[in-house]
């Protein structure tokens, strides 16, 4: 296994005496820890259980759609792994994952803090996440639910014979954990940026994740009333989305998605905001239009509250709203396809390594592009109409929300890992697992595009046999995505004792949380830093990198004359 | 309906034609945009690798370029953005003179019922050349009514009518599918549509009549559950009623009794049958007790085709009525507590709490 050599190699790099992970020994002190890099390891623990048990049930999925007759399960048991699947890999997985895990451990860092604004709400937050979690768990061991994770009424809150209060209850009080998260993350920013740290100096990851906290602030509270009236609904009958006393089944929906579809941009915005630091690192130069980047993550916050009607272009909607719906969805495409410019961009006259976290990178542009164009077929009112409810759909959001926001996680969490860990991973390894990983999802999920225009409409555990073929490709890709996915975890665990030591900035990388030890002390920083550069300056590092070939205007002259000879 | 394999879908109604070009000109620019991104990756990525282990990349900024890949994607979105929009209204705007066919979807099958009488059930034959007008109700949660090849798909709501056209072209037997999660046999809930010249419909529907598969028209059959139900001893034709005249009702403005309007089109009557106090006409006392657990929706449904009926034969069919009912009081009691036995439970619903 070999490791990924430093750019600038010191001597011999060795642990600080005293960092996070030594300070305080034995479980208690990790159980009753404030400290956010701490408690963003915990969370890091619960939710790859989470990824795993949300895992086991597409497994179990993708195994039953192997052939067009329900023989590995039936349709209970069928309606009930799609359901939990959903929402465990919604809820309890997609949405806390990236703020919960690299938020926690570095938001504080990056703005040059001690830790964040509150740090006992931040473990109260996991702790409710867990309770949450388990409250899932009894769910799905006592019989589960088979609403689907939108929870449909009348379906969820008069038909259905499973738990699905429950189930309610579970994402109900996960909703609180995620605005406790959110909180702590927008007051942080606002007042624990360190001396100097003015706003337009903050890294990307700061900006996208401080527009992801205002959408969980702002719309969980929706999805936690809309819940609670299903729930009421089924144990006392009142008539809010009943159609038998007066309800309206749809009311359901325009509330859902009310929060449902901002909440894609919870799970991707975050997922944007790593994307750009591992550019920004690889490429070695600032993000190409670092304010329009930055813009971009706040419009799509905004504009992804006015959207949510375009999950409902065939239900009872108006027409006029209906073209409001689709137009508005075009308009929040424009600051993502922004996104992908700019990072793109980002390369032209860079120093670009292919390093695994930007082989990542480079998947998430990949699959965030084909998902984010493939989104304005189902925002094109006349094809949506075709398409809603097929494969197409499922296709069109695993791309977003696995193929993007599960990849920029992995990058992350590689990029991370010598912060967290200390130690470096086997570099062979990582750059295996992320092209495992791009291969193997393209082959799961690009078939179901082609499944989902040929009709076959989605939660179907039994098909006509002409899908087949298409079906078998999906499930065989999935078996070598799973493999991508459960390789990181044995080479990390395995790094966590025998990776060789990492420098404190071993890419080298610009942002404040590599400018402190790796792994960094309890409190961050020996001193608080003050920060007189703008974000991605590599002429701000000590050394200053790259200072010999500063004096020329375009470092690229000589370099193409290289080529040529 | 092949059962080989196949990458592109049937073509068998007027619009899908118009729904894959929108769709063609769709992944055209999604295969340029997508090749262009990754074009552009590799070849700066290779172009610009790193060389030296301290080399550092060039700062580059450019407002011109922002501001280029900001309008050009906005205005093909644009483009998208119209033709979606129009293909839309084409879809979901019935066209004049189309030909009614009623569908009523329940856990887990669907019902249908044609203008003649016949009935169907999973099956549905339509003839070539001629629009067809579903109004689709559901019977208890949410059901889509979904036929690929025609690339038409409506959500069928409880509570509320849901109308969808088509105009079929080939000849065939088709996929119908029920396209939103309705519950443990969702995926049983499918079907065929069975598209024919309209000779051979003609033939279809006389040998289903001939065959039995007609039972009354839902003209017929509405008016027998008008007199059963005892609807007519209240909504009498000669405006001596207690209740509004229904004759050339349908389609007409409505004055409430709170002052606003409203129009007498399918959903309005059949909430006035469930919920008759929520809108109350002018004029009339909120007297009329609710029908929600007497009829069904497909009795719903034939209950409206004949209120509808009713503006075009003159009403003829009520003149001859027995004179039921009697004397206006005691009359109503009776004719919303008897003749209403025999009716069919309401749909099942969930009995016990998990």
């Amino acid at each position: 296994m070999s490791a990924v050599a430093p750019a600038t190699p010191p001597a011999f790099p060795t642990f600080p005496p005293e960092h996070y992970l030594n300070a305080e020994q034995g479980i208690k002190s990790w159980l009753l820890t404030t400290d956010h890099k701490r408690i963003g390891l915990l969370y890091l623990i619960s939710v790859t259980l989470f990824f795993f048990l949300g895992g086991l049930f597409a497994v179990l999925i993708r195994l039953e759609l192997l052939t067009p007759q329900g023989d590995l399960v039936q349709a209970e048991t069928y309606n009930k792994l799609f359901s939990m699947h959903g929402i465990v890999m919604v809820w309890f997985f997609l949405v806390p994952v990236i703020p919960t895990v690299l938020g926690n451990f570095l938001i504080p860092m990056m703005v040059g803090a001690r830790d964040v604004a509150f740090p006992r709400l931040n473990l109260a937050s996991w702790y409710i996440f867990n309770f949450a979690g388990l409250l899932m768990l009894w769910t799905v061991l006592t019989g589960g639910v088979d609403t689907g994770w939108t929870f449909y009424t009348p379906f969820s809150s008069i038909y259905s014979n499973t738990h699905v209060v429950t189930a309610a209850l579970a994402v109900f009080i996960a909703g609180f954990s995620s605005i406790l998260t959110g909180l702590n993350f927008i007051v942080t920013v606002h007042f624990m940026r360190a001396p100097g740290l003015t706003w337009f100096r903050l890294p990307l990851f700061i900006w996208s994740n401080y527009a992801n906290s205002l959408i969980m602030v702002l719309a969980t509270p929706v999805l936690a009333i809309t819940l609670l009236l299903v729930a009421l609904e089924r144990l006392l009958h009142i008539g809010v989305f009943d159609p038998q006393y007066g309800g309206d089944p749809v009311l359901f929906q325009h509330l859902f998605w009310f929060y449902s579809h901002p909440a894609v941009y919870i799970m991707v915005l975050p997922a944007m905001g790593v994307v750009s630091e591992l550019i920004a690192t690889y490429a070695r130069k600032p993000v190409f239009g670092y304010t329009f980047v930055a813009f971009a993550s706040v419009a799509i916050a905004v504009l992804g509250f006015l959207v949510w009607g375009h999950h409902m272009f065939v239900t009872t909607q108006s027409l006029y709203s209906a073209m409001i719906f689709s137009f508005l969805s075009y308009a929040v495409a424009v600051p993502s396809a922004i996104k992908v410019f700019n990072w793109t961009a980002t390369l032209y006259k860079g120093s670009v390594v292919y390093t695994s976290p930007m082989l990542y990178a480079f998947g998430f542009i990949g699959l965030f592009t084909i998902g984010g164009l493939t989104g304005l077929f189902v925002a094109a009112l006349g094809v949506d109409v075709h398409v809603t409810d097929t494969y197409f759909v499922i296709a069109h959001f695993h791309y977003i929300m696995v193929g993007g926001t599960v990849m920029a996680y992995l990058g992350g969490i590689h990029y991370w890992w010598p912060k967290i860990s200390g130690r470096m991973y086997p570099e062979g390894w990582a750059k295996l697992a992320a092209l495992i990983i791009f291969i193997g999802f393209n082959l799961t999920f690009f078939p179901q595009f082609i499944l989902g225009y040929l009709g076959m409409p989605r939660r179907y555990y039994t098909y006509p046999d002409e899908f087949q073929v298409l079906n078998v490709l999906s499930t065989a890709g999935a078996s070598i995505l799973g493999v991508g996915y459960i390789l990181p975890m044995f080479y990390l665990a395995w790094s966590m004792r025998y990776g060789p030591v990492a420098d404190a900035n071993p890419w080298p990388s610009t942002g404040l949380e590599w400018r402190t030890t790796s792994p960094p002390p309890p409190h961050n920083f020996e001193t608080t830093p003050v920060v007189t550069w703008d974000a991605y300056d590599f002429s701000s590092l000590e050394p200053p990198l790259g200072a010999n070939q500063l004096d020329t205007n375009d470092h690229r002259g000589g370099s193409l004359e290289n080529e040529k000879r | 309906m092949s059962s080989h394999f196949q990458l592109f879908p049937e073509r068998a109604s007027t619009v899908a034609g118009h729904v894959d070009a929108l769709f063609a000109f769709l992944t055209g620019v999604s295969v340029f945009f997508t090749l262009l991104i990754f074009g552009l990756i590799i070849f700066f990525a290779v172009k610009y690798r790193r060389r030296s282990p301290d080399e550092v990349g060039t700062p580059t900024t450019s407002v011109a370029l922002e501001t280029a890949w900001t309008v050009i994607p906005f205005g093909i979105m644009l483009v998208m953005f119209v033709w979606g929009a129009s293909l839309y209204f084409t879809l979901y705007r019935v066209p004049a003179g189309a030909m009614e066919i009623q569908v009523v979807g329940k856990q887990w099958m669907w019902k249908f019922q044609h203008l003649g009488g016949q009935r169907e059930i999973n099956e549905l034959h339509v003839p070539t050349g001629r629009a067809v007008k579903l109004v689709m109700a559901s019977q208890d949660v949410i059901h889509s009514f979904y036929v690929p090849a025609f690339r038409v798909k409506a959500d069928v709501i409880p509570g509320t009518y849901r109308t969808i056209w088509f105009e079929a072209t080939r000849p065939g037997t088709y996929h119908l599918f029920c396209a939103e999660y309705c519950g443990l046999q969702h995926a049983g809930m499918i079907g065929r549509v069975v598209v024919m010249e309209p000779q051979q419909y003609q033939a279809w529907l006389d040998g289903s009549s001939a065959a039995g598969g007609a039972e009354t028209s839902p003209v017929a059959a509405g008016h027998k559950l008008f007199l059963d139900l005892g609807c007519h001893t209240c909504h009498r034709l000669d405006q001596q009623g207690i209740g509004p005249m229904l004759t050339n009702l349908f389609g007409k403005e409505i004055q409430l009794q709170n002052g606003q309007t409203v129009m007498a089109d399918e959903d309005y009557i059949r909430e006035s049958i469930v919920d008759p106090l929520a809108k109350v006409a002018a004029g009339f006392q909120p007297l009329m007790p609710s029908f929600q657990d007497r009829v069904d929706e497909e009795q719903l449904m034939q209950l409206i085709t004949y209120i509808k009926s009713l503006g075009t034969q003159q009403a003829q069919a009520v003149t001859a009525l027995p004179p039921q009912g009697g004397a206006k009081a005691s009359g109503l009691a009776e004719a919303w507590q008897g003749a209403t036995t025999t009716m069919p439970a309401p749909p099942q619903r969930r009995e016990t709490q998990p």
